[in-house]
């Protein structure tokens, strides 16, 4: 038996679950291409906290679904689902960008997720509270490392203000998203299930335009904001990046390495 | 990258001394200790970093090695050889 509290709940660790999975593929992509091989590894390793909260949480959401029924593992969800099932942020799928872009995404991004985890440690759910406990920790430093970046980039040279400055910008129309409540999230924070999107964005809206001002940068208020990420509405660059992403499990289905 | 050189020193457990593990660039040192985090201690080498501008090491120099550490080799009596180390002592 499945009750409804169970469905949305399992889309609740979807959501997160998402968010964490393309964040990490993005990180991923940096390997190589960071401006020196300490950030290479840097970069690396926030990716590899992100993905080992999203095999967590898309575990924890197969399970939820299932109810008494066989379960969708996490490399189901992770690598069989097509664009529209999923159910991440625009900002976290947005392309690679600069050394400047990934830096003030990590900025908005680690904030936001260090807000929601410090509010779900004690979720009823055993197991998205024990991820939230453990991964509160991981993106403290990814707050921190998004901060110290930005202040050096923003307080820097004139070119890497100015493409900090453009970073800034860039990423201003997908802040909004990440702090939307819908029906699903809103009846699940009623019955004390989830954190609502909208009460983290006074929090972490502090916390960015805090580093921002330090670093001398501006914020900004952008003229449109991205939508319908959680309901599989996409941008333009979340097929391509499914495409690298998924191509190996798809082409060879089973593969164990 | 035209960026500092740091020297990396962990301390793997309380009560022992810092290991020199490596050296890493850094603009400055918070981030050569950030940067020193990801690269030497991603698998719970440590629970104490230093970082150490790697120009202020004054070191010895090739050149000297017989004047420096020749005279050591024969003075087996500086060696404390005369003395049973207690099982039980840890990290002598």
């Amino acid at each position: 038996m499945i009750t409804r509290t169970d469905l949305s709940l399992a889309t609740y660790c979807l959501r997160l679950g998402d968010d964490a999975l393309v964040m990490s593929h993005r990180f991923g992509e940096w390997v190589t291409y960071a401006p020196q091989i300490e950030e290479d590894v840097a970069l690396a390793n926030i990716g590899l906290d992100l993905l080992g909260q999203a095999r967590a949480l898309l575990t924890r959401s197969g399970e939820l679904a299932a109810g008494d029924g066989p379960a969708a593992t996490e490399d189901d969800l992770a690598y069989w689902r097509d664009e529209r099932a999923f159910t991440n942020v625009h900002l976290v799928e947005q392309p690679r960008g600069d050394f400047a872009d990934v830096t003030v995404r990590l900025l908005w991004f680690a904030a936001y997720q260090h807000a929601l985890y410090a509010a779900l440690t004690d979720h009823p759910d055993p197991t998205l509270g024990g991820v939230a406990a453990k991964a509160v920790k991981e993106v403290a430093y990814h707050l921190d490392h998004a901060t110290q970046w930005v202040l050096r980039l923003g307080d820097g040279t004139a070119e890497s203000h100015r493409r900090a400055q453009d970073a800034v910008a860039a990423v201003a129309p997908y802040v909004d998203e990440l702090f939307t409540d819908d029906e699903l999230v809103t009846d699940l924070a009623d019955a004390g299930l989830a954190v609502l999107p909208s009460s983290l964005r006074a929090g972490v809206q502090s916390v960015v335009t805090a580093v921002l001002l330090q670093a001398t940068l501006t914020p900004v208020t952008p003229t449109w904001h991205a939508r319908g990420g959680r309901a599989g509405v996409h941008s333009e660059s979340m097929g391509p990046m499914l495409a690298v992403m998924q191509h190996l499990a798809r082409s060879h289905p089973g593969a164990s390495w | 990258m035209s960026e500092p050189l740091w020297e990396v020193f962990v301390r793997a457990s309380r009560g022992l001394s810092h290991q020199h593990v490596g050296s890493l660039h850094a603009p400055d040192a918070a981030m050569a200790l950030r940067n020193a985090r990801d690269v030497f201690t991603r698998r719970q080498e440590g629970v104490s970093l230093w970082v150490v501008p790697a120009a202020a090491i004054t070191a010895s120099s090739p050149d000297e090695r017989e004047a420096f550490f020749d005279p050591a080799g024969d003075k087996v009596y500086r060696h404390p050889t005369f003395y049973e180390v207690p099982e039980d002592v840890q990290y002598l």
